[in-house]
């Protein structure tokens, strides 16, 4: 159970401009701490976006993805009111889901 | 007693313009504050927050004492230079650069020993270095446009073991009177400038 | 003459000291610069990520007393956030002294939900994936004041005075290297390496980037800090001892760089490379 996501819908006509920021430390498996010893790799390998219960995309992601990701896309067919709802499942097994409203 | 003095200077602020007496009064209440709130950590022990006589005066004179002051102030800090004993003033510039390239030195978080000079930080040097700060004038080509003379070698090494010798309120730090260099790396810095073969003449 | 002179315009009180035109121009250059930069991450700014976790932080009831924060006073009345950061450091009847932003939440928490200091300045720096609570909760405070003007007040005899010491702490030259605050950000122009250095002691834009962009997010590290440890981190390079954790001191450096970015937009926290 990570921290909140922030998740902004935009929209223009019926385009929603989405921007999710995600708190996760996003760690390789190839850093040492100053000891020297390997820091475990813990990074997101899903996320999965869903409108009103629709999938909108299912995205597969790896270690090449910076700390704190942003995440940026647009979903057509989207209007005010529409639940919009992203989940991410790192490789540890922790999972995450946030929730808001289009236009909201 | 010094409430009664702090109080008279918040009216004189007040009315237009803080005098040197109400600096002398805020400044002694901003030192006590500071020697509460302080500690030490690694080697940064709170005797640094005591002054000597020359900062005391940089700071009441906001960097521009006056005359007879600087004169006896840079006399005493000149007298203080410990010239190499072999008479020679430079070592290896390569070293020098090193030095002249390390950031680290006298902070709570870097080890006792581990001195570098933080030349770049201030002073442009060598060309090859795009990395440099403005604080200080750029050294660049400083040997070979000043000439590599006897002279000015002496000058050299004196200048990174107590640039306060010369200028009394500089920003520099006094390499040498503060520990932070020993003899063979300030000749190695001053070599760094002044032999005609470094990066710095070229 | 030229020191009394210094002293007035550092107080605020005459703007005799105004820059050179080509100095103000790579200013205005720089600040454009900063803008865009500011702009294309502005809605991608993960300092939001710790304004939700301090919001959780502030609304929660927890500490030995289970209490939230929203009885916290920042100044405007308890539990008025919008507008609070942008007028601290000010003074509190409380507590009979000049308060910054943080040092005040760690008041609050300590008054109100009986949390101890010694464990809050026990580790009150971002590192890693730890978060200090307090960083949190100042960066949900900061962005109640989005889009506001600075407009820390000098209105209380108190607030003055911390002023005035807040500006001999900041010209106060010691240490094995003699330096001060002044000593890299009292003149126009210059740059440590190719980083510049903003005049603090020039009131108006240029102080007003030791107040701008804190909190900040820093990519370096991907860590989120507030200006406490920005103080801190400055202190350490001054090759000073360390200064306590959310103390006077720090509170009165502030208020002389907050007072001189009076009249300057607030953006909220910042982004830092």
């Amino acid at each position: 159970m990570g921290d909140p996501m922030k998740i902004r819908a935009r929209l223009q006509g019926d385009v929603a401009d989405v921007r999710v920021l995600m708190a996760h430390p996003m760690e390789t498996g190839q850093r040492k701490d100053p000891s020297g010893k390997v820091i475990p790799a813990h990074f997101i390998k899903e996320i999965r976006a869903e409108l009103n219960g629709k999938p909108v995309f299912d995205a597969q992601i790896s270690q090449a993805i910076s700390r704190n990701p942003v995440f940026a896309f647009r979903v057509k067919g989207a209007k005010a009111g529409d639940k919009l709802k992203i989940t991410w499942e790192d490789n540890t097994g922790d999972k995450r889901s946030d929730e808001i409203t289009v236009g909201g | 007693m010094r409430k009664a003095i702090v109080f008279a200077g918040v009216a004189a602020v007040a009315a237009g313009c803080a005098t040197m007496q109400d600096e002398a009064a805020y400044r002694e209440q901003a030192v006590a504050w500071m020697k509460r709130d302080f500690h030490a950590r690694g080697m940064a022990k709170t005797d640094r927050l005591n002054q000597d006589e020359l900062q005391r005066a940089c700071t009441q004179y906001n960097n521009n004492p006056p005359e007879a002051l600087v004169k006896r102030v840079e006399a005493a800090e000149m007298a203080g230079i410990k010239l190499p004993a072999d008479g020679k003033y430079l070592g290896d510039w390569k070293r020098g650069q090193r030095i002249a390239s390390s950031g680290r030195g006298m902070t709570w978080s870097d080890k006792p020993g581990a001195a570098g000079g933080s030349c770049y930080n201030c002073h442009q040097l060598s060309p090859q270095q795009p990395s440099f700060g403005t604080i200080g004038p750029s050294l660049r080509g400083y040997g070979k446009t000043r000439g590599y003379t006897a002279e000015n070698r002496k000058y050299v090494y004196q200048r990174i073991y107590n640039s306060k010798a010369f200028s009394m309120c500089s920003t520099m730090p006094r390499f040498g009177h503060s520990g932070t260099l020993n003899e063979q790396q300030i000749k190695d810095v001053a070599a760094y400038l002044m032999d005609p073969a470094s990066p710095v003449n070229q | 003459m030229r020191y009394a002179r210094v002293l007035c315009a550092a107080a605020g009180l005459a703007v005799g000291l105004a820059g050179q035109p080509a100095t103000a121009q790579s200013d205005d250059r720089t600040a454009a610069e900063f803008d865009k930069f500011r702009e294309v991450l502005e809605e991608a700014n993960p300092a939001e990520l710790w304004e939700l976790k301090g919001e959780e932080l502030w609304r929660q009831k927890r500490g030995p007393k289970n209490a939230s924060l929203e009885q916290c006073d920042l100044g405007l009345g308890a539990g008025v956030l919008k507008g609070a950061y942008v007028q601290l450091p000010r003074y509190f009847a409380d507590t009979g002294k000049v308060m910054d932003a943080e040092q005040r939440i760690v008041h609050c928490m300590i008054t109100l939900q009986g949390f101890k200091y010694e464990d809050l300045a026990n580790r009150p720096f971002s590192r890693g994936n730890y978060t200090p609570d307090p960083v949190s909760i100042v960066t949900y405070v900061a962005a109640q004041s989005r889009e506001m003007k600075i407009a820390v007040p000098q209105s209380h005899p108190k607030e003055r005075e911390t002023y005035e010491i807040g500006r001999q702490i900041f010209f106060y030259r010691a240490g094995p290297w003699d330096f001060s605050c002044a000593s890299c950000h009292g003149a126009d122009g210059l740059r440590i390496r190719t980083q510049n250095l903003p005049n603090f002691t020039k009131p108006g834009a240029q102080a007003a980037r030791s107040f701008i962009g804190w909190p900040g997010y820093r990519m370096t590290g991907g860590v989120m800090h507030s200006l406490q440890w920005r103080m801190n981190d400055c202190f350490r390079q001054q090759r000073f001892p360390e200064p306590g954790y959310a103390s006077d001191t720090i509170a009165a450096l502030l208020t002389y760089m907050a007072v001189n970015s009076n009249g300057q937009l607030y953006r909220g926290p910042g982004i830092k490379r």
